[in-house]
């Protein structure tokens, strides 16, 4: 009466559908990793290559406050600082913002600075073709550093935005950086 | 054996509620120091949910479901002896972090990263206590599967069995999809940690908000793996002393099935206040309105079945009247949570903490509680003792809500959860709540008494033990024979129904 082999089959299909949760988990990474990336949601910022960057025509109509801001990760010993508060830009003209940051300790640190935009709605729309935080940064023993960004607003920033901020966080380097903008 | 030690953990995890209720029962830091405290948070809640609520639904469900379905016992035993053992290792290994070099985890039994990567060397011992955990629970939930679907009795259709089997099989198809999402989940941790991944560290690109969606993919699905097999018990208990058939059965399974599968699509409503765009709440908040209207359907069956029923108030049925009502309350305090500008105000409060208490201990635990008193008689052979059964509900219902309801007050008040002090304008209330706590705790005891007792010996039960009870579990002697069934039952439509 009782069906060994059906038994069996139920309990390796179940154990399979096991394993293919398991996997859907890790699935789950780089699709949060697209789904952000399309939709702009985790505040990453854009880019913009230099054939793009010609053929920008400035909105001389529309003035957008970007203010900007630093952090440190608690366990780097840096600190961080915007040369400027904020700036009013036009959309489509580029600008250049410079930050400066410090060692505070007697050792080389590799660093990484994360950026994020707020409200996320505008972040695709603040285009880098230039930025410290596309690679990893050394800082000597005490150095002083100069740090540039170069960006651009899209013209088609969405209406309602006035104003965003833009900042930067630096983390200690982590060996294995993925992608990173 | 599963029901046993989830006694135990539910004692262990209990004693830990009451030094975190000791600590709360007075502004100010009297007993433990805050790293201890957090940990007592942490790790109360993974053995209460882990120890004590999931083991005893997979107990109930070893125990009856084979002599529900007509079957001598268990399609895998060897794998269900494998499950349970499995399951004292790995608490084990959670509980001995609590003497470790830098105390037990303290981040939170959901561990969010960056902070549970902060724990000391009890993080991978807290890693792979919920790998053993989660092996365990789709060892069992395999086991479950396996035996309703091959081993019934002849004439006992899908739609003839009885509720509580029905809502283990869909519990069992939620374990099964979600616990290995928490398995990968926290490997990525470990790997995050100790092997130089990013997938939850900024600095490497990776984001931590991506754990909170990982883990409340699995989360939202584990409340429920919790919460049905509650709800299948009280579709037992209450036709029994209500001498009615369950009304709207059909109803019932598929609600029990569209909240299985809507649990999948509502887990960022843990997560309103991470930053999501307007869209995504907005989804989340429908999604999980939606989850009340099949729990609506259920809580209206129950009730309609009680209708002119021609009803007894023993404790089985005690328990379960308190479990629709209070479930209900912990149902509405979920649907405020649910709506996300509310949320944003309640998000971390004690209102949380309140509602998620209502639905786990005054809902998961009282339904457990009615499933023993409901069933001990056919375990045992002999009668608990019903008077102290009564007390025991008595002393447990008005103690909880003494313990809990005034949580919703300093919730809304703002209160935040898992702090050890809070400020004076909370005492009033916390002390309460302290002396509710304390309470609850002692007439537990009382439930370990009428237990052994009832062990132990008392007045005979018949093998139909409640009058209106009806199904195949009570055509047997009590307590039943070691292989019931070895000559399948012959089921027909009126053995069924009442």
């Amino acid at each position: 009466m009782i069906k060994v082999r059906s038994i069996k089959r139920t309990s390796v299909l179940l154990s399979l559908f096991t394993l293919i949760m398991f996997g859907f988990g890790y699935a789950l990474v780089p699709l949060y990793d697209v789904f952000c990336e399309v939709t702009g949601l985790n505040g990453k910022t854009g880019r913009i290559y230099n054939e793009e960057a010609k053929q920008l025509i400035t909105d001389n109509q529309r003035l957008v406050t970007i203010h900007f801001d630093s952090n440190i990760n608690g366990n780097l010993a840096w600190k961080l600082k915007a040369d400027q508060k904020f700036l009013k830009v036009n959309p489509g003209k580029f600008y250049s913002v410079t930050y400066t940051v410090e060692n505070m300790i007697n050792e080389e640190i590799v660093g990484q600075a994360i950026p994020s935009v707020s409200p996320q709605i505008a972040s695709l729309y603040l285009k880098k073709s230039e930025c410290f935080c596309f690679r990893n940064q050394v800082l000597k023993p005490g150095e002083q550093k100069k740090l540039t960004v170069r960006f651009e607003l899209d013209r088609d920033l969405p209406k309602g935005v006035e104003s965003l901020t833009l900042s930067y966080t630096f983390f200690k380097a982590v060996k294995d950086n993925k992608k990173i903008s | 054996m599963y029901l046993v030690f989830s006694l135990i953990m539910f004692f262990i995890g209990g004693s830990m509620a009451m030094i975190i209720r000791a600590e709360l029962f007075q502004p100010g830091l009297q007993f433990v120091d805050p790293q201890f405290y957090n940990s007592m948070v942490t790790v109360h809640a993974l053995v209460m949910i882990f120890g004590a609520v999931m083991p005893a639904g997979v107990g109930l469900a070893n125990w009856m479901i084979p002599i529900m379905i007509g079957a001598p016992d268990m399609a895998l035993p060897r794998m269900n002896n494998m499950s349970f053992w499995i399951m004292p290792f790995a608490f084990a290994l959670l509980l001995s972090t609590l003497f470790m070099d830098g105390g037990g985890p303290a981040g939170g039994w959901t561990m969010y990263p960056p902070l549970v990567l902060q724990t000391g060397k009890a993080f991978p011992f807290l890693i792979f206590a919920v790998h053993f955990l989660g092996i365990s629970s789709i060892m069992g939930a395999i086991n479950i599967i396996a035996t309703v679907f091959n081993m019934r009795a002849p004439g006992m259709t899908l739609m003839r069995m009885p509720l509580f089997v029905w809502t283990w099989v869909i519990t069992a198809f939620l374990l099964i999809a979600s616990l290995p999402v928490l398995a990968g989940a926290v490997t990525m941790l470990l790997t995050d940690k100790y092997f130089g991944t990013s997938f939850f560290s900024a600095a490497g690109g990776g984001d931590p908000v991506l754990f909170q969606h990982i883990f409340w993919f699995f989360g939202h699905p584990e409340v429920y793996i919790l919460a049905l097999p509650a709800f299948g018990i009280i579709s037992q208990i209450i036709p029994t002393f209500a001498r009615k058939p369950l009304f709207g059965y059909a109803s019932m399974v598929y609600a029990t099935a569209s909240i299985a599968i809507l649990s999948f699509f509502v887990w960022a409503h843990h997560m309103f206040t991470v930053g999501l765009p307007i869209n995504g709440e907005l989804f989340f908040m429908y999604a999980t309105m939606l989850i009340a209207v099949p729990t609506g359907v259920k809580v209206f069956n129950w009730i309609a079945t009680m209708w002119k029923g021609a009803m007894t108030f023993e404790a089985p049925m005690l328990f379960a009247l308190a479990f629709v009502v209070l479930f209900t309350i912990g149902g509405f305090s979920g649907l405020m949570l649910g709506i996300t500008p509310v949320d944003f105000q309640y998000h971390d409060t004690y209102f949380v903490v309140a509602h998620f208490h209502y639905v786990l201990l005054t809902g998961a635990i009282f339904a457990l509680m009615a499933s023993a008193y409901y069933w001990l008689p056919k375990w045992t052979g002999n009668m608990y003792d019903e008077k102290l059964g009564k007390i025991h509900f008595w002393a447990s219902a008005i103690s909880a809500n003494v313990l809990f309801f005034p949580q919703h007050f300093l919730g809304l008040a703002g209160m935040p959860r898992r702090i050890p002090d809070y400020s004076v304008q909370f005492a009033d209330f916390n002390m309460i709540s302290s002396l509710g706590g304390f309470a609850y705790g002692i007439s537990q005891l009382l439930f370990v008494y009428i237990v052994v007792k009832c062990v132990l010996g008392g007045k005979k039960a018949t093998g139909q033990v409640w009058d209106g009870a009806r199904g195949l579990e009570w055509t047997l002697s009590s307590p039943p024979p070691y292989h019931s069934f070895s000559k399948p039952p012959k089921v027909t439509k009126a053995l069924m129904e009442y």
